[in-house]
């Protein structure tokens, strides 16, 4: 059993201002025989304890591989670390053993996926799968498992836990799933939770309780989440921070109220137009025109430069870095800010 | 304005049986007594949450799925009453567009038989004049002829979904039923392909039943909503009095519930409690009772019929309670930056197609 599972983290915890989780310029590749896919290429951030980091993109822009990276969850091969380091409290993820992981996965680090079902077990009880977890890295016996396994259904607002314990996953419907597999991930007192997509599958009022309910166990225990999402909407209600993803790299990175009233990048830009507004009667609107690079494409430049508006030779050569234009809002773009191109 | 769609009662119920002898022992209520009209050249939107009954009404229309009951007019012809042949000539009139634009393409089929094939079965076109119309169709939604030689795995899921589109008006249909168009793809091409749909509409005078989960899109895209929940339509208005009054707790409940994407334009929301019941077992009295915050013991009872209420059509006793939504706070418009960014953009966009 590792020491640190069953110490929760200080209930001070929210207040501070220390790092959790830093990965800095984490690259993952996949090689097939098409070539190379950088999926991950070069991605850096950091999240502190008590806040939650949404990880924002378009299907295929590296957020989920970014996740199971962190998580040491991509299967390998074809996938394989091209360079980077992630610093979890102080320790690199990425040089522990494959047994020093799986006590960290579940443990100080819990996860939850989109789809419920990939992740429980579908003959084993509910119950049973959580005591699992809190007998492997807490150490507790059965009948205290048991007790805190009902508790934890509880926490997540399942409807009569005492019961619902022994229930089979198939008997749940898709928000209890989900539900359940938070308090799966919430079991052993994680510092750290991983979120992929978690509310995607659900109904909006179902979804609406689950962000409350994250955002209330953040604030309760003071664990940092790291939100992975195509949706600006949840990212709005949910982050403290946001990083923008595109084509396996991070083109910008922001506190959330930043992000949402001064985007710099063009990408950035392009999203937050073209999603409809439920307030706001809008005739047309806002497309990004042209598509993402193919996988395979070996690009100096900047990756979104083929759909950019002001790219300029500069752009299509130069990849650029990630800038400081106001203090945490960082770009990976040129001719930001845009109002000083002419 | 004539109306093209008249639904009155429409009406399915699947028996669900058991034992030996297959006796049925119930019937999940899929969709009941729902009535709409949709009038030429506009949309009705048809939102809820999965298992209110939207895309069983939606295949209903088409008789994709027979109807248990009611009767469905597409411009003045009952449908639900046709023989088979009649209902293949009724069927060039209306076509669909499914949410999932992988699988609604055969992908043993070129694009050009894709889109040949429906043009021969109605007998609307063959030989050349179909090639050529295969050309016009992919150039209306966007493509361009050349890709009429390919297969559907090579292209995206958004040219992907403008394909389906493409399939569904070779037969220069009326009446267009999409069910959930754009939930499968990204923001970006989410927005792609609802202008493209509102062009289309424009251009050829189309009807649109549009089937969606997503209230943002149907708020755009929409002349009037239909609200429903466990197979009952439980409000149904005009747009625009429908997201500045909605008078149904189910309708107040999914307005508020919606994440909206502007930090700190949410200030506590009336949460629902729950998850919806079982449409195989509904609720006594109002089917959303038990999750409603003005329930009392009348909605246990007695199930509320759609009346009029402040230019909406609500199925609920206490309609005239609810309380007015609260205002969209300044916090949640567009950024003055934004903006300003946006029309760099459209400038630099704009100068460089000139």
């Amino acid at each position: 059993m590792s020491e640190t599972a069953t110490q929760a983290p200080p209930a001070t915890a929210a207040a501070t201002d220390d790092v959790l989780l830093d990965v800095r310029d984490l690259k993952v590749h996949f090689d097939t025989e098409a070539g190379t896919f950088r999926a991950v290429d070069g991605v850096s951030f950091s999240v502190k304890r008590g806040k939650t980091l949404g990880i924002v993109g378009e299907s295929g822009c590296g957020k989920s591989v970014t996740s199971s990276g962190i998580m040491r969850l991509v299967p390998m091969p074809p996938g394989r670390f091209a360079g980077g380091e992630v610093m979890f409290d102080g320790r690199d993820l990425l040089k522990l053993s494959e047994k020093e992981m799986r006590g960290m996965r579940g443990g100080r680090i819990g996860m939850i996926f989109q789809e419920p079902m990939t992740a429980l077990n579908p003959v084993y009880r509910i119950g049973d799968q959580i005591i699992e977890s809190l007998r492997v890295h807490s150490g507790l016996g059965r009948a205290a498992a048991r007790r805190r396994a009902i508790e934890l259904l509880d926490l997540v607002r399942l409807p009569s836990p005492e019961k619902r314990v022994d229930d089979f996953p198939h008997q749940l419907s898709g928000g209890q799933r989900q539900r359940v597999m938070i308090a799966l991930a919430l079991a052993n007192d994680p510092e750290l939770l991983i979120a992929d997509e978690p509310t995607t599958a659900l109904d909006v009022t179902i979804q609406a309780q689950i962000l409350e309910l994250m955002r209330d166990l953040s604030a309760r225990t003071g664990a940092a989440i790291v939100l992975i999402t195509h949706d600006l909407g949840v990212v709005a209600e949910t982050c403290d921070d946001v990083v923008v993803m595109y084509a396996g790299r991070v083109v910008e990175r922001a506190p959330v109220a930043a992000l949402f009233a001064a985007p710099q990048h063009p990408y950035t830009i392009g999203l937050m137009a073209a999603v409809p507004r439920l307030d706001i009667q809008s005739d047309r609107l806002e497309t990004i025109p042209g598509s993402v690079p193919p996988p395979y494409a070996k690009i100096d430049g900047c990756r979104f430069a083929s759909r950019c508006p002001v790219a300029t030779d500069q752009c299509r050569a130069e990849l650029p870095p990630l800038r400081e234009l106001a203090p945490g809002h960082s770009v990976a773009c040129w001719r930001a800010p845009l109002e000083d191109v002419a | 304005m004539s109306t093209v769609l008249e639904v009155s009662n429409l009406t399915k119920h699947f028996p669900v049986r058991r034992g030996l002898l297959r006796r049925q022992v119930g019937a999940v209520q899929a969709v009941s007594d729902v009535s709409f009209s949709v009038k030429a050249g506009e949309t009705l939107a048809i939102v809820g949450e999965s298992g209110c009954g939207k895309s069983t009404t939606g295949r209903a229309l088409l008789r994709l799925l027979e109807p248990s009951a009611g009767s469905v007019k597409l411009d003045g012809e009952e449908i639900t009453a046709l023989p088979p042949s009649r209902l293949r000539a009724a069927r060039r009139q209306m076509q669909m567009v499914f949410q999932d634009p992988f699988g609604s393409l055969n992908p043993r089929m070129t694009v050009r038989e894709i889109l040949v094939e429906p043009m021969v079965l109605h007998g609307i076109a063959s030989g050349e004049r179909a090639e050529a119309r295969v050309s016009e169709l992919l150039r209306t939604v966007g493509l361009a002829p050349y890709h009429a030689e390919r297969y559907p795995h090579e292209f995206s899921g958004g040219q992907r979904q403008r394909i389906c589109i493409a399939r569904a008006l070779a037969t220069r249909p009326r009446l267009i039923v999409c069910d959930e168009p754009v939930s499968a793809l990204d923001v970006s091409v989410q927005a792609q392909i609802v202008n493209l749909l509102q062009d289309l509409q424009r251009e050829f005078g189309l009807t649109y039943v549009f089937i969606s989960h997503d209230l943002a899109v149907v708020r755009h895209i929409a002349n009037r909503v239909a609200v429903m929940y466990l197979g009952r339509i439980v409000e149904e208005a005009e747009t625009s009095a429908l997201f500045a009054d909605p008078r149904h707790p189910y309708t107040r409940a999914l307005i508020a519930a919606a994440p909206r994407p502007a930090p700190g334009a949410v200030t506590g929301r009336e949460a629902v409690r729950g998850d919806a019941p079982s449409a195989l077992n509904p609720p006594s009295g109002c089917a959303f009772h038990p999750r409603c915050p003005l329930a009392t013991e009348r909605c246990r009872t007695e199930r509320p019929e759609l009346r009029a209420v402040s230019g909406s059509n609500v199925a609920c006793h206490h309609a005239e309670q609810a309380e007015p939504l609260p205002l969209p706070s300044a916090a949640s418009a567009p950024s003055e930056l934004l903006n300003r960014r946006l029309e760099v953009l459209a400038r630099a966009r704009a100068a460089s197609a000139a």
